[in-house]
């Protein structure tokens, strides 16, 4: 009896609020529903907000993420929101208010193009500094031992030596997390290349398998990025794929190249940089080398360090550099 | 704990059908010695064709596959109209900013309590609703979430949960009495049920992101989706086994229709009603670290981020505060329910049943969390000084395993790919398509009689249809493979613990653990040591299969009445004896259910498979919800796993319906 009435209750409540707020209709960008714009603009610029800010799976992010988050922290007084997001993903928070900075974006111009060009709730905010480029790799060892490996046109003459179980038949080429920028398929298919790609699912399995190849001598072929603490720990060596020319990646099903050197920046939501804000200026100054980030991300995978104590440790050490970021 | 694995609520065909009527299966109506015959003919004659025709009728896979290019239009139609079309400006964005406030409200309740306050809250809760071990368990499951680490996020957990099971409930509830009274109801809703629980979670994801975009609120939806069959299913089934002759009694005392339901219907229904409720919040739990995919806040984060960073530590507290508070949840509602029941109710032996299973795990976490809290105690300062951290100890363990067992996994791993998985994913995907259908219809009819193997046919030509075949005959190969490893590991484990009690009662807790832990956790040990391959999703697939099949062994070999075993005994057969010509014949049932079983969860596993190598279907899924060119693949690979699971299902569906021969078998032993 009581479980009825209640829904009945609920039920006419339901209803009611539909019908007083129906008047218009709810659009996606009102952004009701969640809190209001951080960093709270020109009125308050010590009351700090909330910045919400994506973190993509690969620790180099989590790095750059985790420094300016403690610089926000600390020095400014803002609350920080880590999300833990795949790229594309993130990039629908801006629609949404869920995620105010993606702080390290690769290429991704499909997404620039329908986020910042078409649906206006995202704009650029600059360099991090960090160059980035995606590549094949192999050990050094493997390098040395097969020469002319590292060229492509050699790959089929080595397919045998990257069998395994998963690869029926052909050579494998070890792939990371399926979210990651991509275009193994259309590589091999194009250059008629005797490889299969094999997903093992996360930046850790790369980086397992890499060090193991390293460590027992096995081969392997696999997709990789710089910057990564992991080549001062691991001599690789890069395949040298055709070479990137303006535009031969244009269409993800033509590619038949390497990729191009990336200029690794950062995208804010509409709303956030609006806003302005303290948190927007850090943001936008916040540029640094591949380096500052390799010494951050090795602290964190390599050292015992949680991502917090680790940046911790690099702002002390680098007063100079993060200084010149904070807003005037 | 056995969250989303309760056997009840996971196969649909087998819990809608209480009483199973003996169907006559076709091949019966052959005489005996006919049978054997014509079963030999047709393997050879499978065999002789596929050796004939390999290689041919083959339909390899196509990323540009028409349905899936549609679907991809489908989406950025979606896409664009978001904000132009009715349908969304009036429906669905007010669903979303609607279940948004409900997710605000809980969150903002509960976010700003003092830790302290919240623990003495949940245990006063426990006191109240079922006296000082609810309340100790209530206490010090909270108390463990600041103890962990996890504090903030367990709270956001909760908030999530509570909201998707409100909600859940809301509309599970109603829809369920009217599903229990009404049988066109029922069998309106029975398919669409079956559709959301095989769905792979990964699948809907994509659509979820599309509808109501990430956060709280989609979350919710998913949550919701997930969560919602169990509760409209056993409410259903309480209902409809309420006594007719009591309903008889009060329409003959004048009742209208709402009376009745009021004051017959709910009343004795209300104890297996209860166990709707438990079955929802522990689903939802279950979903946490996939709302976590689309933002969700809370514990799943921590399970995500361990996982791209290979890092257990990170994500154990987090997976045990996730079972901790299914416990605590679970033993507030199952003493809540008990404390206002009506004992001997009609569902009254459930939750009992089921609080007895829940007990071990309660226990385990008890010690867990009471050992934490006494040490802590003395430390003062809560919560920041009662962290520990287990991250160390967990890594250096995981290391430990890594290094030390390598030669030993590599070596299993490759006899099972080698042995197993290559030659029948070599067979499956050369074999000609038609000879494919024509093998799974001739089983299948064999098996579960022509209506079933018509369903099953047409869920494969469906498959084919969809531009899946491919990738599918590979996730049919996992799945076959992890169905019989999950059959064997169960049996022999089903099998020792119903002999010695020790063992069960020594098992019971590590098969708790098994079911309620985020799939994610053990897959990442796993990685470790069986590499990115399908061997990987195998082992996953078997780790969360097994748990059941054991149980209903276990129960199965149990239930064989004493005096036939003494009878056996008594007649001078020596234990294997007893065991293959008397226990395993007459818990047949059992064992035909619990395969059943093991192939749906199997398939619920297929997905997270994906994450780690297991290619196929799984992989399909994830790439779908992580790369947009690849929504329509991704959607697609997500209906032809439902088909999957409906075609396996319809294929060992009629198994268990057989007159069981043990009768026969037992005088011969």
């Amino acid at each position: 009896m009581r479980i009825g009435s209640r829904v009945r209750l609920l039920a006419g409540v339901l209803t009611l609020g539909l019908a007083v707020s129906a008047c218009g209709g709810a659009r996606v960008a009102d952004g009701a529903n969640s809190p209001a714009p951080s960093g709270s603009g020109s009125g308050a610029p010590a009351a700090a907000g909330t910045v919400k800010l994506a973190v993509n799976p690969w620790v180099g992010y989590e790095a750059s993420a985790a420094v300016v988050s403690h610089l926000l922290k600390e020095n400014l007084g803002y609350t920080v929101e880590l999300k833990e997001l795949s790229e594309q993903v993130s990039w629908e928070g801006f629609e949404t208010g869920e995620v105010d900075v993606i702080l390290e974006n690769w290429g991704h111009d499909d997404l620039k193009k329908k986020f910042i060009e078409e649906k206006k709730v995202a704009v650029e905010a600059g360099s991090t500094g960090n160059k980035g480029v995606i590549g094949w790799y192999v050990p050094q060892w493997m390098a040395d031992k097969h020469p002319g490996i590292t060229d492509w046109k050699n790959l089929n003459k080595y397919a045998d030596l990257f069998k395994t179980s998963e690869s029926g038949g052909k050579g494998q080429l070890l792939f990371g997390d399926p979210s990651y920028v991509s275009n193994e398929n259309a590589i091999i298919k194009n250059l008629k290349l005797n490889y299969k790609v094999v997903t093992g699912g996360s930046e850790a399995a790369l980086i397992q398998s890499a060090t193991q190849a390293q460590e027992q001598q096995k081969p392997l072929l696999f997709y990789f990025w710089d910057p990564h603490w992991l080549f001062n720990r691991v001599k690789l060596a890069r395949v040298d794929l055709p070479p990137h020319t303006d535009g031969c990646d244009a269409d993800p099903k033509k590619v038949a190249c390497d990729y191009a050197e990336l200029d690794l920046d950062k995208i804010v939501s509409k709303r956030f940089a609006d806003g302005g804000g303290k948190a927007y200026e850090l943001i936008k100054n916040f540029t640094w080398t591949n380096e500052d980030q390799n010494s951050v991300a090795n602290d964190i995978t390599n050292n015992g360090m949680s991502a917090e104590e680790a940046a911790k440790k690099w702002v002390d050490a680098n007063p100079g550099t993060w200084q010149a970021w904070l807003p005037k | 704990m056995t969250a989303p694995a309760a056997p009840a609520t996971v196969s649909p065909a087998l819990s809608a059908a209480p009483a199973p009527v003996v169907v006559g299966r076709p091949g019966s109506r052959l005489p005996r010695v006919a049978l054997p015959a014509a079963v030999t003919i047709a393997t050879v004659a499978t065999v002789g064709l596929y050796l004939a025709f390999r290689g041919t009728a083959t339909l390899p896979h196509d990323d540009e596959a028409a349905p899936f290019l549609f679907l991809n239009d489908v989406r950025d139609w979606v896409d664009d109209n978001r904000n132009e079309s009715p349908l969304f400006l009036y429906l669905v964005n007010y669903v979303r900013l609607f279940i948004g406030g409900v997710f605000d409200l809980f969150a903002g309740a509960l976010r700003p309590v003092d830790p302290p306050l919240l623990v003495a809250a949940a245990t006063a809760l426990g006191w109240f609703a079922g006296g000082w071990r609810t309340a100790l368990v209530a206490g010090l499951g909270f108390g463990a979430f600041g103890v962990l680490g996890v504090w903030e996020a367990s709270v956001d957990t909760l908030a999530l949960v509570l909201t998707a099971v409100l909600l859940s409930l809301l509309v599970g509830l109603p829809l369920g009495v009217w599903a229990g009274r009404v049988p066109r109801v029922r069998r309106a809703l029975t398919p669409a049920l079956d559709v959301m629980q095989i769905m792979p979670t990964f699948a809907y994801l994509g659509p979820m992101v599309l509808f109501f975009q990430i956060g709280p609120a989609s979350a919710a939806v998913a949550t919701i989706i997930y969560a919602i069959p169990p509760s409209i299913r056993i409410t259903a089934l309480a209902v409809q086994q309420v006594s007719p002759a009591a309903v008889e009694a009060s329409t003959s005392l004048g009742a209208t229709r709402w009376q009745t339901l009021l004051t017959v219907h709910l009343p004795m229904a209300r104890n297996t009603i209860v166990l709707a409720v438990g079955q929802t919040v522990m689903m939802a739990l279950s979903m946490v670290v996939f709302a976590a995919l689309i933002a969700a806040p809370g514990l799943g984060s921590a399970v995500i981020r361990g996982l791209s960073r290979a890092d257990v530590g990170v994500m154990l507290p987090a997976g045990l505060a996730i079972v901790l508070m299914g416990i605590v949840l679970d033993r507030l509602i199952m003493a809540g329910a008990r404390r206002t029941g009506h004992p001997g109710g009609p569902g009254a032996r459930r939750p009992h049943r089921s609080r007895s299973r829940y007990g071990t795990a309660a226990v385990a976490g008890l010690v867990f969390a009471g050992g934490a809290v006494l040490g802590l105690t003395a430390l003062g300062g809560f919560p920041a000084a009662f962290e520990i951290r287990i991250a160390g100890p967990v890594n250096e363990a995981v290391r430990w395993m890594q290094s030390s067992w390598y030669d030993t996994t590599e070596a299993i791993k490759n006899v099972a790919t080698e042995g197993l998985l290559n030659p029948l994913q070599t067979v499956l995907t050369t074999a000609p398509w038609w000879l494919t259908a024509a093998t799974v219809a001739a089983l299948a009819w064999r098996v579960s009689g022509v209506r079933r193997a018509l369903t099953a046919l047409g869920c494969l030509l469906a498959i084919a249809l969809l531009g899946l075949w491919e990738h599918s005959m590979e996730t049919l190969t996992t799945v076959v493979v992890a169905v019989a490893l999950t059959l064997a590991a169960g049996v022999a484990l089903g099998v020792a613990a119903a002999r010695s009690p020790r063992f069960a009662a020594l098992q019971r807790p590590l098969l708790d653990a098994a079911q309620t832990l985020p799939a994610f956790i053990y897959l990442l040990p796993a990685l470790a040591l069986f590499g990115a391959t399908r061997f990987t999703a195998v082992f996953a697939s078997v780790v969360y299969a097994v748990p059941p099949v054991v149980r209903l062994v276990e129960d199965g070999i149990r239930g064989v009445p004493p005096t036939v075993v003494e009878a056996a005994l008594a007649g001078g057969s020596t234990r294997r004896q007893l065991l293959w010509k008397v226990q395993l014949p007459m818990a047949r049932r059992a064992v035909l259910l619990a395969a059943n079983q093991g192939i749906v969860m199997t398939l619920a596993m297929v997905v997270v498979g994906g994450l780690v190598g297991a290619g196929g279907l799984g992989f399909d899924v994830v790439s779908g919800f992580s790369q947009s060119a690849d929504f329509g693949l991704g959607f697609a690979a997500g209906l032809a796993t439902v088909l999957l699971g409906i075609m396996l299902d319809r294929i060992t569906q009629g198994v268990e319906r057989r007159p069981s021969p043990p009768q026969q078998k037992m005088r011969i032993a």
